[in-house]
């Protein structure tokens, strides 16, 4: 069995901490020249790695591909050029709606070389979703492939601002309007290419998150997020020259950027990508095939490999890893215990949101775990949990609280997009808040409670209530909506929807699914109810807004609270 | 192919698939390793069986293997129809 290398304890590593040693790294300084592009590929092969292989891909029938850093180099270049040459510009927003196929890692890159924005986004979120997100940005251009473009082509009137709509893989079908066919390996290489001049501020990378109130917001990076993002990498995810790496994140999340692009190849490390859905045994088959050292998973995978058992894994050579890690979602203590049986190793729990940009709160390697516990703050990040009545840090360890960071990390988001009232709100008394509720105990461990507003967290995904009942009220037969979570044993929690229907329309299983399937498809699978009950009235105060933590509580068998100010049915 | 099968693909087809989406849906097809649905959507392909064939999918049955492909579906619901 492989052993983690030794590691400096988590004192030593806070000891006279500062972020120079990244910047050091990296050969950067704030305010001066970055370019995460540039960095992850073309600094890599300077430092004599170019024929190292940066990307092994495969997809769901064995297909692989891979490659190299000098790869990534050249073939971001291309894209690079190539979207500059369509006439988009520094700044604009590019989306790239793909399965996890190598042109959106790739792409990635190209974006921000040629100094565009990378909006990545779910290629499984539905027209609605996908219209939000791109109206909001006002996008101009979107990198997708010809299974997603149906849904572009359905919204793409209402996006004056949208000019290209880029297909990788268009082959032989007709293209429509504003649609041209980009085929990387079609395109003539680019060698030589001179990477946008971007700053530490320049704007890198937009992530949309959803929150308890309105629309998804877009969470604005800059590229000197780089240094957290490496450095991180580095001491959390434990990356060493001769790892190979997977982290089972899309890159339509932040996870799948941050931890997914930036941090493994910023460190200049090889990593695998599997392009397919879940299955415990193609999954092990994976990691024995390209003999995995460090994994970077999330609980809901964990609870579904724990369903099929410990005797699934030890069927396979699975010995290579060495380090594994988890996000998303609290990692809860049996899955910890679970893994030491399964792979003779814990899962480290790492605790971060999109707007954080990386990893602020987590089990670190060498460093004892408590199972079920976040972690500790990463050196740097200064992390306290403030009473919600007074926005002051508890003095003592153990009320829940408020978890909050002083402001100022390098990977912390600059802006909401167009949104400065949203994100004037996430400040309070000079700390940034996460949203969530923790206590921290006597050793400075932190404990995860749950979210501090109605944001449905399903499967690691965040859901915004909001979004979802917009889309409920769409239906023919819906009168009133409200989306809460329902406790899940696989995803810890899925959306439970509570409807009123308008007259003639009958409540039943065949509305229900057909309810269902209607959300799905207009926003996406994770925002889906997996449940809907009809009811004669929703909870509402006597203003008549919607009190859904009353329907929560009864989800979740909570006590329901304060119902003095509801309005009497 | 037959009716049950048939039945199962042209739902995925219906539901799963987007326009322009020129993927063939055989009775092997990988649906849940494939992409085609994905373990979130698998709720709503099980109520769908259940409304159909008026059966009862426990949900510990009905996992990513179970639903990978129309082949494994059929089987699924058969089981369940016998009882």
């Amino acid at each position: 069995m492989s052993t983690v290398a030794t590691h400096p304890s988590y004192e030593g590593l806070c000891a006279d901490f500062d972020w120079g040693v990244a910047e050091r790294d990296l050969g950067v300084n704030k305010g001066g020249r970055i370019n995460i592009g540039w960095h992850c590929s073309d600094r890599i092969c300077e430092l004599g790695q170019a024929s190292k292989p940066a990307l092994i891909w495969e997809d769901f029938a064995g297909h692989g591909r891979t490659y190299t850093f000098d790869d990534l180099r050249v073939l971001s270049n291309t894209i690079g050029v190539y979207l500059g040459g369509l006439g988009l510009r520094p700044g604009e927003r590019i989306c790239l709606f793909m399965d996890r196929v190598p042109e959106l890692y790739i792409g990635f890159l190209g974006i921000l070389k040629m100094g565009g924005i990378a909006q990545p986004l779910f290629s499984a979120f539905g027209e609605d979703s996908l219209f939000t997100r791109l109206a909001d940005a006002k996008t101009s251009a979107i990198v997708t492939q010809r299974k997603h473009v149906g849904k572009v082509r359905r919204i793409r009137e209402r996006l004056p601002e949208l000019r290209h709509i880029v297909v990788v893989d268009a082959g032989d079908a007709p293209l429509q309007d504003r649609e041209v066919a980009m085929t990387l390996d079609e395109l003539p290489r680019v060698e030589r290419f001179d990477p946008y001049p971007s700053t530490s501020e320049t704007p890198s990378v937009l992530h949309y998150t959803s929150g308890t109130t309105g629309q998804p917001k877009g969470a604005q990076h800059v590229h000197y997020s780089i240094v957290a993002q490496y450095l991180t990498a580095k001491w959390v995810l434990d990356l060493q020259p001769n790892d190979v790496y997977w982290c089972n994140a899309d890159p339509g999340w932040v996870t799948g950027t941050s931890y997914g692009i930036i941090g493994p190849w910023s460190n200049g490390t090889t990593q695998v990508v599997l392009d397919s859905g879940f299955s415990t045994e193609r999954w092990y088959a994976f990691i024995a095939k390209h003999r995995v050292t460090v994994w970077y998973s999330a609980p809901t995978a964990i609870r579904l490999l724990m369903r099929d058992g410990t005797t699934v894994a030890k069927k396979y050579a699975l010995s290579t890893l060495r380090h594994l890690c988890s996000v998303g979602e609290p990692l809860n203590a049996e899955a910890v215990i679970w893994s030491q049986e399964a792979f003779g190793l814990p899962f480290h729990d790492t605790f971060w949101q999109t707007e954080t940009g990386c990893i602020v709160i987590t089990n670190f390697p060498g460093m004892p775990i408590k199972p079920g516990s976040m972690g500790k703050a990463f050196p740097g990040i200064t992390a306290t949990v403030l009473s919600p009545k007074t926005y002051q840090p508890y003095e003592q360890p153990g009320p829940v609280g408020l978890i909050a960071l002083r402001p100022g990390w390098p990977s912390m988001i600059r802006s909401y997009w167009n949104n400065p009232t949203g994100y004037a709100s996430k400040f309070k008394n000079g700390w940034y808040l996460c949203g969530d509720r923790a206590s921290i105990d006597p050793d400075g461990y932190f404990w995860f409670v749950g979210r501090d507003d109605d944001v449905i967290n399903t499967g690691g995904h965040l859901v915004g209530p909001f979004e979802i009942e917009s889309a409920l009220l769409e239906h023919p037969a819906v009168a009133e909506s409200a989306a809460v979570a329902k406790p899940d044993p696989v995803n810890m929690e899925v959306v439970k929807a509570f409807v009123t229907l308008k007259p003639g329309f009958e409540g039943g299983p065949d509305l229900e699914l057909e309810i269902m399937n209607f959300v799905r498809k207009k926003l996406s699978p994770l925002a889906m109810p997996q449940e809907i009950e009809f009811i004669a009235s929703l909870p509402k105060t006597r203003s008549g807004k919607i009190v859904r933590r009353i329907l929560r509580a009864k989800e979740w068998g909570e006590p329901v609270g304060d119902t003095s100010t509801l309005m009497d049915e | 192919m037959d009716e049950l099968k048939k039945a199962i693909r042209d739902y995925v087809v219906k539901e799963y698939l987007e326009e322009g989406d020129d993927r063939q849906v055989g009775e092997d097809t990988p649906l849940i390793t494939g992409g085609i649905v994905d373990s979130f959507s698998m709720v709503s392909l099980k109520r769908f069986l259940e409304r159909k064939y008026s059966i009862q999918i426990p949900d510990a049955e009905a996992t990513p293997q179970a639903f990978d492909t129309v082949n494994s579906i059929a089987a699924l619901v058969t089981r369940f129809t016998k009882g």
